[in-house]
């Protein structure tokens, strides 16, 4: 380690490493230098000035957050010039901002407001009028308030190099200059919103959240986003038992303050209007509302009927419910229906993975690994719209380290942009491709290889080899789609000896199919009833009446991931906790259901209570891998698992073929995106063009 | 998008003119040169420049609209740019402005109705040591009176 740079600060000593900028090495001895334009992690643009502070023997005043540290400099940050030169930078930013913060949404929770609250500059000795432009839409998600922008290029900067989108751009000049999008009057990019959570005024604001509330009149929850497998925290927003917004400003969670636009807006299903609020039951040939227990006796009365005449149940898990009750529902399903039918849509072959990764340990890569390791191999997915955190990781540890990327795809990605290797290959060429990329990847110190539903069974084996021969440390992630689909799996809701998968379940000759949180009977698209019912008896539990709702003998309206509390484990095996944000009227979570159910059919003895708490501590204790330390989850943290160290094997030999991924996009969510209105939105605007 | 075989061959030499991976330091010469000869900077021209220097459309329109010489709409055939900032305003640059204004009849950025003559108010042109200066397509005139302008204007009418 290079020796350490010792200067003064506000009289302090204090040491950093040589390239550190001011701004930070002060922040590090507890100074605050304030600042718009920098932000950490982006280039540096020094547009806005705030941050001047005095350096001995330098002329002027310097912008600290340019200024690397050196030997002997001597920095003062409050002197009575540095005060002054803060003040007019302040009455300069006003001069033609509107100062409309009783109606901004950012009042309250405003940088600028708070510098000038800090710092003065309650008087302007400007009297011109100011320049005023009208608010502009760009897209159904953001929205663009010139007058209120101070040109800090935060926006600009985070689209282009966070995202690798580059929606954004200054035009104009002078004071005329404002932010234009990519497409003439609107953008066309993720929709992911990063821009108006950066900005540190109100001038760009959310289609969803505008004239919603004031801040400070929001609790602010932290759940985990139930679209993809990535596990991101996101805050949400909460007023009167309605979420408002979702941001993760405070950067707790293992996207930092990553969001896309699912995270960030997409809970918006929660208050769909099609939303099930109470229980329905088939009385002749109808599904009508019932009481909540005329439709849970209902269910255990066939359960128990079925049980004693010896009948065959079936039971169809969840991508989106939470461990406890995956864990529940397979231990419901296992010693109280007593059957080994039971399955859940597998969106990739993690079990093929630990299997064959089996008498080795950590070589399954975190989130954290795709920004720290030295190299990164991309093989089939296209990162940046079905998973875009990892993407996100990719790009920054890209832009920091200057890691190597290597993007083996079908198609063209947006890693091709800063890959060191970009390959095109077609479904089979992916051994060979990788062949020629042998030598090149041998070289590197270590890599991490991402893969999705392109390798399954063999073929992950094969992967395994061929990266366990590389002789370097390798680690790997398996891509699977929804936010849980890696727990359903560790969870065991897979068949048992002699058990049925899922396609097989649903065209067998059932007693009762009992479906949570799934939707199997969706079918092929455009072709109506072209998966129907076999199944004597069929319940199921989900938020909306899908295509596998309406075939129900009765349906149990379900909570979402943001009205429960309990755990989930995302596609890197990092598991993280729910905490309920809201209460909806009507729904309740899947694991009351079962627990409910189990207690009229009189054997909730054998289960245990439906507590998450209860049935995570279980998990602890009988999971492999889930020992995981408490603290780490409870204060919002993730904590890896530790995947099984032996043999994994499927009952009745692998079924590779029964594992596919959605492949949803940005914009897609499986059954769940069909319910999110700022998803359709999307979507229609980009037809209509 | 194609242009003059002489303005391909100057755009040839503008890219190579620069280290690899520089290109779009071309970006501005080749507006210039392609807004010459095609009378302003269309979309497409947007499109086809950013496409050669690598960069996105909207990268070329940040630079395009920063700087005051590229156009977006036709300007006329001898574009007049009048100086009104400091020095030249000490000299009546305004009152140059002013009366070029009245005997065309258009203002700032307009076209006369024969699209032959445009007015610009413009910032410092660098000739401050002759203001009130004033700019005709590439070339300067100094010291303009009213009178002097008239004469100009008249000129440029009869070459019209
Ligand atoms: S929403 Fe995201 S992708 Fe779109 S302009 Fe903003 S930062 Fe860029
Ligand atoms: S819109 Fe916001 S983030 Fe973008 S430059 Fe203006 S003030 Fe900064
Ligand atoms: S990347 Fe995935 S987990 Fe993260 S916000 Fe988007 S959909 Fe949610
Ligand atoms: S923070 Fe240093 S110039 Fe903006
Ligand atoms: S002020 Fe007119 S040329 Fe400088």
């Amino acid at each position: 380690m290079p020796d350490l740079v010792k200067l003064t600060i506000d009289g302090k000593a204090v040491q950093a490493a040589p390239g550190t900028l001011v701004i930070d090495a002060a922040k590090m001895a507890g100074i605050e230098i304030p600042a718009f334009c920098y932000y950490e992690g982006l280039t540096l643009q020094a547009a806005c000035r705030m941050c001047l502070v005095e350096v001995e023997k330098m002329p002027k005043m310097m912008t600290a957050c340019t200024l690397p540290v050196a030997e002997g400099m001597v920095v003062r940050t409050e002197t009575p010039q540095v005060a002054q030169a803060r003040k007019y930078t302040l009455e300069f930013l006003l001069t033609n901002h509107p100062l409309d913060c009783p109606v901004c949404d950012k009042g309250g929770e405003c940088e600028l407001q708070d510098m000038v609250f800090r710092y003065g500059a309650g008087e302007s000795r400007y009297t011109e009028e100011k320049v005023h432009t009208p608010e502009k839409q760009f897209s159904p998600v953001v929205f663009f308030d010139a007058p209120r922008c101070i040109l800090c290029f935060r926006c600009v900067r985070i689209c282009n190099e966070g995202m690798g989108v580059g929606a954004l751009g200054v035009i104009y000049r002078g004071v005329l200059s404002e932010i234009a999008p990519n497409h003439g009057d609107h953008l066309e990019c993720d929709e992911c919103g990063a821009c108006i959570d950066i900005c540190p005024v109100g001038a760009l604001t959310s289609g969803i959240y505008r004239y919603q509330t004031r801040p400070w009149e929001m609790q602010h929850v932290g759940a985990i986003c139930t679209h993809c497998g990535d596990g991101c925290k996101t805050t949400l927003g909460v007023r009167n038992n309605r979420i408002i917004r979702g941001n993760n400003r405070d950067h707790s969670g293992i996207n930092g303050e990553f969001l896309c636009i699912k995270g960030r807006y997409a809970f918006d299903f929660y208050d769909h209007p099609e939303r099930l609020q109470a229980p329905l039951v088939r009385k002749n040939g109808k599904l009508e509302e019932v009481s909540w227990s005329e439709a849970l006796d209902t269910v255990a009365n066939r359960f128990n009927q079925i049980r004693a005449d010896g009948g065959t149940f079936g039971v169809i898990g969840s991508n989106h419910t939470t461990n406890e009750e995956n864990f529940y529902l397979r231990k419901f399903a296992r010693e109280v229906l007593a059957t080994p039918h039971i399955d859940h849509h597998r969106t990739g072959d993690v079990t093929a993975l630990v299997d064959a990764l089996s008498g080795k340990t950590g070589r399954m890569a975190t989130v954290a690994d795709l920004y720290n390791r030295k190299a990164v191999l991309v093989l089939g997915a296209d990162l940046a719209r079905e998973h875009p955190l990892l993407s996100f990781q990719i790009r920054a540890n890209y832009r920091h380290h200057q890691a190597h990327v290597y993007a083996v795809t079908p198609g063209p990605v947006r890693e091709d942009k800063y890959a060191v290797a970009s390959v095109r290959v077609a479904s089979g060429g992916y051994f060979a491709a990788l062949e020629d990329l042998r030598a090149r990847l041998k070289a590197e110190p270590e890599l991490v290889i991402v893969f999705d539903d392109s390798f399954k069974g063999p073929d992950v084996h094969r992967l395994v080899e061929f990266g366990e021969s590389l002789g370097i440390p390798v680690r790997y992630i398996c891509l699977v789609d929804y936010s849980n689909s890696r727990g359903a799996l560790d969870m065991g809701l897979v068949p048992g000896e002699g058990g049925m998968r899922l396609d097989e379940m649903l065209a067998a000759d059932l007693s009762a199919l009992w479906v949570v949180g799934a939707n199997p009977f969706k079918g092929t698209p455009g072709v109506p009833g072209s998966v129907a019912r076999k199944a004597r008896f069929l319940v199921v539990q989900d938020l909306f009446l899908t295509e596998t709702a309406e075939q129900a003998d009765v349906v149990l309206p379900a909570a979402s991931a943001y009205e429960k509390s309990g755990t989930v484990t995302n596609t890197t095996g990092e598991v993280q906790r729910l905490k309920r944000a809201i209460n909806t009227m009507g729904a309740k979570p899947d694991l009351e259901i079962m627990g409910f159910i189990a207690r009229q059919m009189g054997a909730a003895g054998a289960l245990g209570p439906w507590v998450p708490e209860t049935v995570f501590a279980e998990i602890r204790r009988t999971v492999h891998g889930y020992d995981i330390p408490l603290p780490e989850i409870d204060t919002g943290g993730a904590a890896p698992t530790t995947p099984v160290n032996g043999r994994v094997t499927e009952a009745g030999g692998p079924r590779p073929d029964l594992i596919r991924s959605d492949h949803n996009g940005l914009f897609a969510s499986g059954t769940l995106g069909r319910y999110s209105k700022v998803l359709n939105s999307v979507l229609e605007g980009r037809l209509d063009r | 998008m194609t242009f003059s075989p002489q303005l391909e061959a100057r755009f040839d030499k503008l890219l190579k003119s620069y280290p690899p991976g520089r290109q779009r330091s071309a970006m501005i010469p080749m507006l210039m040169y392609a807004q010459d000869e095609l009378g302003s900077v269309t979309d497409e021209l947007v499109d086809e420049v950013a496409r050669r220097v690598g960069v996105t459309p909207l990268q070329v329109n940040e630079v395009l609209s920063y700087y005051s010489m590229l156009h977006r709409k036709p300007l006329g055939k001898y574009h007049v740019q009048v100086c009104t900032n400091i020095s030249c305003l000490l000299c009546d640059g305004d009152k140059l402005w002013e009366h070029a204004c009245k005997k065309l009849g258009i203002g700032h950025k307009e076209v006369t109705a024969d699209g032959q003559i445009s007015l610009e108010e413009v910032e410092c042109m660098g000739a401050c040591s002759w203001a009130p200066a004033i700019q005709v397509n590439y070339d300067f005139e100094h010291f303009v009176t009213p009178e002097k302008l008239d004469q100009i204007l008249d000129g440029l009418r009869k070459k019209a």
